[in-house]
């Protein structure tokens, strides 16, 4: 036990396989813990929360650790709703459920949560969530009174019945109900009248509630913090009653094509306390429009005009009233070098612009922008295909502080400009280099900005392994680092990163071919890799599998496609320490009937591809199904459609499972080189 | 009508039925007396007369066996008939009738005339055949005006008839109802024939149409306000700029559905209305007038017009403090109907709602299923943002969701049974399974209360004012009228029950007009 316990004070980086930890039950007569009270083990407990596994072991150690792990517990994200009843005996203390990761969520389990949880239940999560009804939100909202949030987003069999039902919740104040496409204005009207303390809702693609159900919500929940309407069916009606919220922070109208100029040219009420708006994807308003609802409300910090009209000197004007503005997002939109020069001149500071993918950013446009903007922090140029060193040397000499870029296809900016910004930007966080000209140079000026925690690299060809090592020593924050398709790495650069980079969570070595066992089986020091995408790398075989899957107990995706030398082997060691996998593709590999079956040990698996395996026969996938209860997601060939019996798939739809089949032929994989001149033929003849 | 010329027409009527005790021998002063109406009297036998004369055989033959009525006009005629009424004459009544036959001879010979001239005579056929006729028409109009006088002179009784035939029948073709009941169209022919036919007469011919007017009218009012009488009461109370009138209940649920615009009379038949009209003045005699119902012209001199509900206590009473008075004769009895009969039109469809004006069934039976948009409190709407208006407008009311839809709700939530009991009613189609429990139902029991607690028997006026189920409180609830539905300020109904009878009312008279 005392062993136990210094493996938690150790920042719990050290678990133990659950079988082990079995044996390790002491039956010493007096513990240290018993003269410890109950709060000094929670507030210990409360630092292990971060790693799931171990709070297992803690429960595990001894009796009195696990009724306190389970008097300690309030939040609770089961696999499966079937053993509830007992589950819900052992922690008596949540009040927080989320039900994402169990498909199938029936009326009986909801009043089961009713009745164990009562009035203690304040959140519950049921967007990933079939199978439930109306009259179990109803028992839901009547015996949990105390019930605050709620997502039932992707319910789109609920009708207005379970609106009523939840109307009952009182005291509700979070909200989810996007794509529940069959509530209408009269569920939402029940809704609103009951459940009057609402601070947030979300009506995304609600598309059977129009202008009178929003209405009654901005008339009746005074309390509306945020409101998401996003892709709705509404019109200017709604919106008066909706900036009469006296509180309203965020609202978002994304796709709401029924706004147009006119409505908002009838606004007369401002909206004070206003701080985020998002109008992106509303092709009907125009800037007129725009300046019309700016001057209602004049609070906001954050704008969304994504795929709006196009950015002129009008836009610019109409954003003059908004003084406090700090961020502004016009992704997808066609700007001039004048609508650019006036947003430059017009807003007072900001600290956040995207430009993504808008077409006609200019170096003239953009560094008017960023010469007078100082303090901004993050910078979104995607695809601006005309930037070139101009601009990035106007950014870096004027915004020191940036610490987001995201510049993926900017193939006009030189090696040089790379090397500025590793120079003079220092406090980087995350930088999205994808498909640019990059070089080992740059790479080194970059391992300047030791904060870095996101860094993609994706489709650089002229990068290896030497400018992954500049990484590798000074960016020992890496979180996430993308090398898909950086045909230049090899080992000695992956192993660099792995030393360096002990935190990394995300790493994607796809299509990197050379990469061999060498540094992947290395993998196993980031144990808090989550996802690995090592698509494409046919020189990764079981073993190194088996050897990198030993330290990410935490993997919870993993891509082995077209990773031909994948077999059985390296699935039965992933299935045993792997625990927490979600997600995992082994189209091509050479996995047989044997090594799916050996994956059912994995109780979370919930999303599985295999496709191109010549070596499963019917019975053997049909095994696997079977025994992988927790099954959400399956692509499969079509050809196993018929060769599967069908109440076995009718049983597997009824767990919750969905069933995707594909027919897609057989595909040789292209030199990387090769991939790239391609692609650039494909995208000339697009432009 | 003018009082004065009523006034002055009766006592021609005392002159005329003294007529016959003034002494014989003194025609000259009699016929002062008697004024305008001696025109009318003699007008049609001076015109036979010049007629004759100008075929001089023929009338001389008569003036020889009747010396008095060939010495001068029949007027002396009449008057010898009238003063001989007393004692009855049998020698008097030969002679008068053989002088018939000969008017009938003559006239006989007349037509053959014509009959022969006929087939000559074919340059101007018009001219003649005009002039030929109204020949003929005078001569069978004395003939038949003497005949009567000669029937007449044997009954004391018949003697106003016959006075009140004579001016008219002066006039008239000759089928004889026609004449005795005074048709006015007849009348107005009479004038332009005898214009055709003699142009002298013309300036005459204007007193005569207005004094036999002046009789018909007398006549028929005279009959009509025996029928009347209880219709009429409360015409003598004027207050105010409006006249009031009040029916009575059996009057107004007579089965009528012509009603007359001044009194408030009900008939089967709008040509017995048009009937009536006549005695309401001079302006409804006109031949536009009774041919069609073209009111709008004389509705604009007419004082204005209100009604009052006989049924006491009630606020459309003239006798309530707050008195409001009915627009017209319909809102009359469509309220009337409303709100103090049974409701005995039960709609098909739903088989709960419940009219006693068939009109209101008809409507509601054509929205019957359609006013699908439903509240807690048990109002219906056709329109969906009608019912989010008062849902705005509400605390604690809630839309409700179909029963269809909200079946596993509603079975399985506390209140389960009373939907079940409510189902098995029949009555609506709606479960109330939205009702808020806890807060707001305690609310929504709580606005029921204190609406229950006005003191207003109106409010009991709409025929939908009540569920005929019970839902546990909610059946207090007072619903309004289906019409109001499409108003846009239904949902202020139930805050002033004034309001909602006065919209019933007032739609009700839009329907109908």
């Amino acid at each position: 036990m005392r062993f136990f316990f210094k493996s938690s004070t150790q920042n719990s980086r050290e678990e133990f396989p659950s079988s082990s930890m079995k044996r390790q039950r002491f039956t010493e007569p007096t513990s240290p813990f018993d003269l410890v009270s109950d709060e000094i083990i929670f507030t210990i407990l409360d630092l292990l929360s971060s790693n799931p596994i171990d709070l297992k072991s803690f429960s595990l150690a001894c009796k009195s650790f696990y009724s306190v792990e389970a008097k300690h517990r309030k939040l609770l994200k089961p696999l499966r709703s079937e053993h509830l009843p007992t589950v819900l005996k052992r922690y008596t203390q949540l009040a927080h459920l989320d039900f994402s990761l169990s498909p199938r969520v029936t009326d009986a389990s909801l009043n089961i949560i009713s009745k164990a949880c009562n009035s203690k239940l304040r959140s519950i999560d049921l967007s990933r969530s079939k199978f439930f009804s109306a009259t179990g939100l109803l028992s839901l909202a009547t015996n949990c009174t105390n019930l605050v949030e709620i997502d039932l987003s992707n319910a789109t069999e609920l009708r207005d019945a379970a609106a009523v039902a939840l109307a009952k919740a009182k005291n509700l104040e979070k909200l989810w109900l996007g794509r529940c496409k069959l509530i209408t204005d009269m569920g939402i009207g029940c809704i609103a009248v009951g459940c009057t303390k609402l601070r947030f809702i979300s009506l995304k693609w609600c598309m059977s509630i129009g202008d009178l159900g929003v209405g009654l919500i901005a008339v009746k929940c005074e309390q509306i913090r945020s409101l998401d309407l996003s892709y709705m069916q509404i019109t200017e009606k709604c919106l008066p009653s909706i900036l009469k919220l006296k509180h309203l922070e965020d609202l978002v109208l994304e796709g709401c094509f029924g706004i147009d100029d006119d409505c908002l040219a009838v606004i007369r009420y401002g909206c004070k306390s206003l701080r985020k708006l998002d109008v992106s994807s509303c092709p009907n308003i125009s800037p007129s429009g725009l300046s019309s609802l700016t001057r209602a409300t004049s609070s906001i910090q954050q704008l969304t005009l994504a795929h709006g009209s196009p950015v002129t000197l009008a836009l610019a004007k109409s954003l003059k009233s908004l003084t406090m503005l700090q961020s502004v997002k016009l992704d997808g939109c066609v700007t001039t070098y004048d609508g650019l020069e006036a947003i430059g001149s017009c807003c007072v500071s900001l600290s956040e612009l995207s430009l993504s993918k808008c077409v006609g950013v200019t170096d003239e446009g953009l560094s008017s922008i960023v010469k007078k903007h100082k303090d901004l922090k993050k910078l979104d140029i995607t695809c601006c295909r005309m930037i070139t060193d101009v601009s990035v040397s106007h950014l870096t000499n004027s915004c020191g502080g940036l610490t987001s870029l995201k510049m993926e296809s900017c193939s006009l900016v030189s090696r040089q400009g790379f090397i500025l910004i590793g120079r003079r930007c220092h406090l980087l966080e995350e930088l999205d280099l994808t498909d640019n000209e990059i070089d080992n140079e740059g790479l080194r000026s970059l391992s300047r900005c030791s904060k870095l925690s996101i860094l993609k690299l994706g489709i650089c060809l002229n990068l290896n392994d030497e400018g992954l090592a500049h990484i590798g020593t000074s960016c020992s924050k890496l979180m996430e680092l993308d090398l898909y398709r950086c045909v230049g790495v090899t080992d000695s650069g992956l192993l660099a990163i792995i030393h360096g980079c002990p935190d990394l969570e995300t790493i994607n070595i796809a299509y990197c071919r050379d990469i061999t066992d060498v540094s992947f089986s290395s993998l196993h020091k980031c144990s808090r890799l989550k996802t690995i995408e090592a698509r494409g790398c046919p020189l990764i075989t079981s073993s190194g599998l088996a050897a990198a899957v030993v330290g990410c107990k935490l993997l919870r995706r993993l891509d082995l496609k077209k990773c031909c030398n994948v077999d059985d082997a390296g699935m039965i060691s992933l299935a045993h320490f792997s625990q927490n996998l979600r997600q995992i593709n082994l189209s091509y590999s050479s996995v047989t009937d044997v090594g799916l079956l050996s994956l059912a040990s994995l109780s979370c698996l919930q999303h599985l591809t295999v496709l191109h395996t010549n070596r499963l026969t019917p019975s053997g996938v049909a095994a696997a199904l079977l025994a992988n209860s927790s099954l959400t997601k399956v692509k499969l060939h079509a050809l196993f459609q018929a060769l599967l019996p069908e109440r076995l798939l009718k049983r597997l739809e009824v767990r919750g499972c969905t069933f995707e089949w594909r027919e897609k032929i057989f595909q040789a994989e292209l030199d990387p080189k090769c991939w790239k001149l391609q692609l650039e033929d494909v995208m000339q003849i697009v432009l | 009508m003018d009082p004065e010329d009523s006034l002055c027409s009766s006592e021609v009527w005392t002159k005329s039925s003294s007529f016959p005790n003034i002494d014989a021998q003194q025609p000259e002063q009699k016929w002062v007396d008697t004024s305008i109406l001696d025109y009318a009297m003699d007008q049609p036998f001076q015109e036979y007369e010049e007629q004759t004369e100008s075929k001089a055989s023929l009338t001389r033959s008569s003036n020889q066996q009747i010396g008095i009525l060939n010495k001068d006009s029949d007027q002396m005629n009449a008057a010898i008939l009238g003063s001989k009424v007393q004692d009855w004459d049998p020698r008097a009544m030969l002679s008068n009738l053989s002088f018939l036959e000969q008017k009938v001879h003559q006239l006989q010979e007349l037509v053959h005339l014509i009959i022969g001239r006929r087939s000559q005579v074919l340059g101007r056929p018009d001219e003649l055949v005009v002039q030929q006729q109204q020949l003929i028409t005078a001569d069978l109009t004395s003939i038949i005006v003497q005949l009567i006088s000669t029937a007449g002179s044997l009954l004391p009784s018949v003697k106003h008839n016959f006075s009140a035939a004579v001016p008219l029948v002066g006039q008239l073709e000759p089928p004889l109802d026609r004449v005795l009941f005074a048709s006015e169209s007849g009348t107005n022919n009479g004038v332009v024939q005898s214009q055709h036919g003699d142009g002298t007469k013309l300036p005459e011919v204007p007193t005569q149409v207005d004094e036999s007017s002046k009789y018909g009218k007398e006549r028929i009012e005279e009959h009509e306000s025996k029928d009347e009488e209880d219709a009429d009461e409360s015409e003598n109370l004027p207050p105010g700029s409006y006249e009031i009138l009040q029916l009575e209940k059996e009057e107004i649920l007579a089965p009528h559905t012509h009603f007359c615009a001044i009194c408030g009379k009900g008939f089967k038949r709008d040509a017995n209305l048009r009937m009536h009209m006549r005695g309401h003045g001079d302006e409804y005699k006109t031949a536009a007038a009774l041919a069609k119902p073209n009111k709008e012209a004389s509705y604009e001199t007419m004082l204005i017009k209100r009604y009052s509900c006989p049924f006491t206590g009630c606020k459309r009473n003239k006798d309530h403090k707050k008195f409001q008075p009915l627009k017209t004769i319909l809102c009359v009895k469509n309220h009337y109907k409303r709100t103090h009969c049974d409701k005995s039109f039960t709609c098909s469809k739903c088989n709960s709602k419940k009219f006693s004006v068939i009109a209101d069934l008809k409507t509601h039976e054509k929205h019957c299923g359609k006013d699908k948009w439903l509240c807690s409190c048990g109002t219906t709407f056709s329109r969906k943002d009608k019912l989010f208006g008062h849902i705005a407008l509400f605390q604690g009311h809630t839309p409700a969701i179909p029963l269809e839809e909200s079946k596993g709700t509603a079975m399985s939530c506390d209140r389960g049974e009373r939907y079940e009991t409510a189902n098995k009613l029949g009555s609506i189609n709606f479960s109330f399974g939205s009702i808020a429990s806890g807060g707001s139902s305690v609310e929504t029991i709580a606005a029921a209360d204190a609406k229950g607690g006005v003191d207003d028997p109106l409010t009991y006026f709409s025929p939908l004012n009540f569920d005929p189920c019970n839902f546990g409180g909610y059946h207090e609830f007072p619903r309004p009228p289906f019409e109001n539905a499409e108003n846009a300020f239904s949902f202020l109904i139930p805050t002033s029950s004034n309001y909602n009878q006065k919209s019933g009312a007032e739609s009700s008279c839009n329907n109908l007009e």
